[in-house]
């Protein structure tokens, strides 16, 4: 770290985006909240209203806030020291993220390995098993609850597997968008985003369909449906809403390659996108194998 | 919007233009003194209210019986108090203290990522306003108790607990943030030359607090997002019925949960490391021995969280594996004590108020230290679980643990953030009057643990009355004791003896080169660092 790039720190003096998406969080958790305490009542909340309001308010505070900071950005005002503090900052977020999906792998793993089989008797749970529910078979994925909820396993073959072909192209496509970028090749770049951008939406686009078919008459795999359920929908519905952010992430760096921003040596928010697309990826891969395969 | 480039040619007196007047001031700012002086009030306002809700817990437990309040709104009132204490009081005041004082002491201009910790603050208040606000729910606050153990908080949880889980979310989402930022400023913005080993322990101590944070925040985040979905959408996670496990609640609660106590401690140390060696006049004992100690406390925390659920009737391997990780812990602990007294050990002592908690700190926390060490001890956890020894237990670690350490940098630093000297003897009035307290409040606790008295109930045999009364007696004391520290605050900011730019003799690091009170921009330029 020479002195030179320490001295010239930027420091923003006041803003009044932070407030503005404190409030929208504010929003957003009482909208929330109601929402949610109301869904099995006959009357209805009003939450359903103060959530939208709230990620109004929050879209209209990312769009503020980034604005403010591309445009410091795209003024020069970053220096390389900066640019060090956003990527760090990225990082240890990414990693907060990889944190969050260690607790619902960790759920699934401790259901899966402990709590199914000592619900059958395993270990020194004979009596739980005989006592609570004598029928009960303890299997992976468990298709029959002890409380006797019947559900059917999703394949991986079929769309699964598309769409884990899908993800993985579109690591592979990133990457050569930044290579494009890295070579201040414009064309290819626009070229490789948008590919990946598009196999992210089919992706998304799959994923639904999926669920539809899940929850068909014949499939009968619900959220409800026991501890498979569970996990499912909980493991693929999370990594899913990431896709979805990752997504916008990278329309929104889109956009700004189409305005010409970004340069071989300055592109953070490039590299921020792609590195939590690849994220996201790695989460994917993990979970075909545990949810899906074995 | 205003910009401001920081250059080397620039003074303070120059950024104090651009301080805006009024509220504006605090809602927008992005100056880390700004920021950590939100956090300090705000601290201390949460630390007020969940007082008041412990003082009614002690006046219904003044007496046997039932006399004040009923059941449910009684376990409402631990609940909140336990949850405003630790994400709304400790934690927050730690977060108050790292904004302060990295900056200055790693000669940085500001923290890394000025916005973005406006917003970590400002989303707080707005936490706790959703889950004070459940006390006027018609279902009443959240009631199964700060750990909310399923299915205590799913199947037979009152209304308000999705909005007990957001709440959750905000919190978690601020100390995120926070640490993030904390992290990012110190391995980024120390002025040049400063090594990480030449970085004040305090710094390190929040260094590694601030990993704890990243990693087991969104754990918590998972946990409370399960207990939502169990609750009201269906799910089977800690439903035995539908193949999941009530006791894999507690497994994911306690591995954010044991982390999260040294969350609240680690920071403590580091203070403490501060003080001690400043009112000793002797440099701090074996600082490269704490710093390794730190890092194995933190290490270590991630594999004994089972110690909290020794009854639940796991397989034996996993007893005597978290039994022995636990008391392992023990070590790089003692290791620290073992230096703090060698850095007093033939020092030339002075015993100015922060000097007084600091010294108390060693001592009580030691204490609350060795209740742990008890346990730790399987066989004997069997009959001390859920009783009051487990609570005199963690308020030994916590109130005479972390709070006396907050207080006692409080003082430490008060003349550098307000310019002023607080009063001295106003200070001493506080420490003793705390001091006796809180002893007359949590040491009994351990008699009535041990004698069989369980945790999180209104009412109680006859035989524990008289031991409760003194407990109660002690908390009323202590919480009046505590507006002694409000009087010394507010009578130091409005005035009182000029402080000089250091304080303290012994003292030593970077703040204390500045003048007091430090000017809104500390270190435009960098320091220079001396070997
Ligand atoms: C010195 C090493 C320590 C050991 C060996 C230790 C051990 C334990 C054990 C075994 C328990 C579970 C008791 C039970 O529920 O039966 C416990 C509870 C607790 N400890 Fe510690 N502890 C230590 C330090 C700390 C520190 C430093 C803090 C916080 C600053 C802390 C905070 C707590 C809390 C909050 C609980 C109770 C949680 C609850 O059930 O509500 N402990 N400790
Ligand atoms: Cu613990």
């Amino acid at each position: 770290m020479t002195t030179k790039e320490y001295e010239s720190y930027y420091v923003p003096s006041q803003s009044h985006w932070p407030i503005v998406g404190a409030v929208a969080l504010f929003l957003i958790a009482v909208g929330a909240g109601n929402y949610v305490s109301t869904l099995k009542s006959e009357e209805g909340g009003f939450g359903g209203y103060i959530l939208l309001a709230g990620f109004c308010l929050i879209i209209y505070m990312l769009y503020g806030w980034f604005s403010n900071v591309i445009n410091e950005s795209m003024s020069g005002k970053y220096s390389h020291q900066m640019d060090n503090s956003f990527r760090q900052g990225m990082s240890w977020f990414i990693f907060s993220e990889v944190m969050f999906f260690a607790a619902f792998f960790g759920a699934l793993f401790y259901a899966r390995t402990l709590s199914v089989p000592w619900l059958g008797g395993a270990d020194n749970n004979a009596m739980t098993g005989a006592v609570l529910w004598p029928e009960f078979v303890s299997v992976w994925p468990l298709l029959t609850t002890p409380d006797g909820t019947e559900t059917t396993k999703m394949g991986w073959y079929g769309l699964p597997l598309i769409n884990t072909i899908l993800l993985l192209t579109s690591s592979i496509t990133a990457h050569l968008a930044h290579s494009a970028l890295e070579k201040d090749n414009r064309k290819m770049l626009k070229i490789w985003l948008g590919l990946t951008i598009l196999l992210g939406l089919v992706f998304l686009f799959l994923q639904v369909v999926e669920y539809m078919h899940g929850y068909s008459e014949e499939m009968k795999l619900y959220l409800t449906s026991g501890i498979y359920g569970t996990t499912f929908y909980m493991l693929t519905g999370f990594h899913g809403m990431h896709v979805t952010l990752g997504t916008i992430m990278l329309i929104v760096v889109f956009l700004r390659v189409l305005k010409g921003h970004f340069t071989p040596t300055n592109a953070f928010a490039f590299e921020a996108a792609s590195w939590y697309w690849h994220f996201v990826d790695v989460v994917w891969v993990i979970l075909f194998v545990f949810v899906y395969i074995v | 919007m205003t910009t401001d480039v920081i250059e080397q040619d620039s003074h303070d007196e120059h950024h104090d233009d651009h301080k805006m007047q009024g509220i504006k001031r605090w809602l927008y700012t992005t100056n880390h003194k700004d920021i950590g002086t939100l956090y300090l009030w705000f601290a201390f306002i949460m630390f007020l209210t969940g007082g008041a809700l412990a003082m009614v817990i002690r006046a219904e437990l003044f007496q046997p019986g039932l006399q004040i309040v009923e059941p449910d709104f009684f376990n409402q009132l631990t609940t909140v108090h336990g949850l405003i204490m630790v994400f709304g009081a400790i934690m927050p005041a730690f977060t108050g203290f790292a904004n302060w004082m990295i900056p200055m002491m790693i000669g940085a201009p500001d923290m890394a990522l000025p916005r973005m910790n406006n917003w970590s603050f400002w989303i707080l208040p707005f936490a706790f306003a959703i889950l004070l606000s459940t006390f006027f729910m018609e279902s009443g606050a959240p009631n199964f108790g700060w750990t909310f153990y399923a299915p205590l908080s799913t199947t037979y949880s009152n209304g308000s607990t999705a909005f007990f889980v957001f709440a959750v979310h905000i919190m978690g989402i601020s100390s995120i943030m926070g640490a993030i930022n904390i992290v990012v400023t110190i391995m980024n913005m120390r002025a040049p030359g400063m090594t990480y080993m030449k970085m004040p322990l305090f710094v390190w101590t929040f260094f590694i607090t601030a990993y704890l944070l990243i990693a087991v925040m969104p754990i918590l985040a998972g946990v409370v997002t399960m207990l939502l979905t169990d609750t009201y959408f269906g799910t089977s996670f800690f439903n035995a019925a539908g193949g999941g496990d009530p006791v894999l609640f507690q497994h994911i609660f306690w591995f954010f949960g044991h982390p999260e106590v040294y969350i609240m401690i680690l920071p403590a140390f580091g203070i403490v490391s501060t003080i001690i060696p400043a009112f000793s006049r002797k440099k701090l004992f074996g600082y490269s021995s704490m710093v390794y100690a730190t890092s194995s406390i933190a290490l270590l925390s991630f594999i004994v969280w089972a110690h909290h659920m020794f009854t639940t009737g796991m397989p034996l391997f996993g007893e005597l594996f978290f039994m022995y990780c636990t008391m392992l812990i023990a070590v790089p602990t003692g290791v620290k004590v073992f230096n703090w007294v060698a850095t007093m050990w033939r020092g030339s002592m002075s015993f100015e108020t922060p000097m007084l908690f600091s010294i108390a700190f060693v001592i009580l926390f030691t204490i609350g230290g060795f209740s742990g060490l008890m346990l730790a001890l399987t066989p004997a956890d069997f009959q001390y679980h859920d009783t009051y020894f487990v609570v005199a237990h963690f308020h030994y670690v916590l109130v005479t643990g972390s709070l006396f350490s907050i207080y006692a940098g409080a003082y430490f630093w008060l003349p550098k953030w307000t310019g002023n000297m607080y009063n001295e003897s106003l200070g001493k009035w506080h420490f003793w009057c705390s001091l006796i307290s809180v002893n007359l409040l949590f040491f009994p606790m351990h008699f009535l643990g041990l004698a069989g008295m369980p945790r999180r109930i209104p009412d109680y045999a006859l035989q524990f009355a008289d031991f409760n009364k003194w407990v109660s007696i002690g908390g009323f004391a202590f919480g009046l004791s505590q507006l002694i520290f409000l009087a010394v605050v507010i009578k130091c900011i409005r005035g009182g003896e000029k402080a000089p730019a250091k304080p303290w003799d012994g003292a030593e690091g970077l703040e204390w080169t500045v003048a007091s009170p430090a000017p809104y921009h500390t270190f435009s330029t960098p320091p220079k660092i001396e070997d």
